[in-house]
């Protein structure tokens, strides 16, 4: 029950794009075909999951058993980089389609902010494992739905007449600010 | 290139954030209060210079192949700096700034300016750079929050200036506002300082 609530709390209530900003980066620049949104998406899942569940051990059983948690940006950073290139390696072996469908997603996640965000805040939080685990999930899946929400309203301002300078980035912040006002109407739905 | 190119460059022509649309996270996250802003803001100046510095003084010994990688293991080391200054002497604004501290790391800006100017250009130049770089950030930041803090809070550096009967705009302190705001001034700047064909990044 308590893991279910940590889920939704962090798919819908902490949002990581819409109340924490984190990734803003990919939202604005990858949200605008529905199809690239979800490829992009998943691949993050997917690195999320597995930072959370790496870092946690290098931050116990590593960082803080030395004593050395001053070095968790640095270690955090290299976890995932390597995890990035491994994921890259690995799907690019099993899987040649999904690797086509990733590909070029795949080292964009790096410079992703979510991911060290991930980290850093279940390290700050003092999340046990398996709160890691599912913390890193919901924030992949609350990516994903964030960037493919985002990336179906900006197929349909193709069509629309926007000011020139408004255009691009602009208009895709404002839109984002009213998708946020949107999602702040779940916060009522889990105290805490 | 003069010192005077680099600046007006760096603050202005190419400015990070509402021009290159670059480290757009901690611009949203960290505007709602000034006080937070500004830490924020002087911490990446610091982080910006200094790793360019660095990057550039380091540019001819650094294989080229892993110098991604040598780049972020810089900026991490000088993040850590400031980390671990703001916990010893500003704690409370340590902890509401919280992880984006650490997120500097992941701040395009950063890498950006290795990549594209420290890791090709002499040492003195590059600081400048990453100064300019970092004080564009600085000016769109603090113009961002003096209209969140005012507004929303109706206080500046956490003094009251408004009277009682201004109705608080709250929305502008949270998350919507944040994105609301940061559209507006791109808005605003594309418009007051249209950019040339090469201008736009995005």
């Amino acid at each position: 029950m308590q893991y279910l609530l940590l889920f939704i709390s962090t798919v819908l209530v902490n949002n990581f794009v819409l109340s924490y900003f984190l990734g803003i980066c990919p939202f604005i620049g990858v949200s605008d075909r529905i199809s690239s949104a979800i490829g992009l998406g998943l691949a993050t899942t997917f690195v999320m999951t597995m930072t959370a569940a790496v870092s946690w051990f290098i931050n116990h059983k590593i960082l803080i058993a030395f004593n050395v948690p001053f070095l968790q940006y640095v270690s955090f950073i290299l976890v995932i980089a390597s995890l990035v290139q491994l994921v890259e390696m690995f799907v690019r072996k099993t899987s040649p389609p999904l690797y086509r469908a990733l590909g070029i997603f795949l080292p964009l996640i790096t410079t992703n902010c979510a991911i060290l965000g991930l980290a850093l805040l279940s390290a700050l939080r003092d999340y046990g494992f398996l709160q890691s685990v599912v913390f890193g999930i919901g924030a992949g899946v609350g990516f994903t739905m964030a960037l493919v929400i985002m990336a179906g309203i900006r197929e349909q301002l193709e069509l629309a007449d926007v000011p020139v300078n408004l255009r691009g980035a602009g208009i895709t912040l404002i839109t984002a600010s009213l998708l946020a006002l949107s999602f702040m109407g779940f916060q009522g739905l889990i105290k805490g | 290139m003069t010192s005077r190119h680099i600046f007006v460059d760096g603050v202005f022509r190419q400015n990070a954030v509402y021009r290159q649309i670059l480290g757009i996270c901690s611009t949203l996250a960290v505007t709602n209060l000034l006080s937070n802003t500004l830490v924020m803001s002087l911490g990446l100046v610091f982080v910006t210079a200094m790793s360019s510095l660095t990057v550039s003084l380091l540019r001819t010994v650094t294989p080229s192949r892993i110098r991604m990688m040598v780049q972020v293991m810089i900026i991490a080391t000088y993040v850590i700096v400031i980390d671990l200054v703001l916990q010893a002497f500003l704690p409370e604004i340590s902890r509401r700034l919280g992880p984006y501290v650490g997120l500097i790391i992941t701040n395009c800006i950063i890498m950006g300016r290795a990549e594209a100017f420290a890791a090709k250009n002499p040492p003195w130049p590059s600081f400048l750079d990453g100064v300019a770089m970092g004080l564009g950030y600085t000016v769109v930041l603090m113009s961002i929050a003096v209209v969140r803090e005012l507004m929303g809070f109706g206080s500046l550096f956490g003094i009251t200036v408004l009277p009682p009967w201004f109705t608080r705009w709250t929305i502008l302190t949270m998350a919507p506002g944040a994105f609301f705001m940061v559209g507006i001034v791109i808005w605003v700047m594309n418009t007051l300082d249209p950019p040339g064909r090469a201008g736009q990044a995005r």
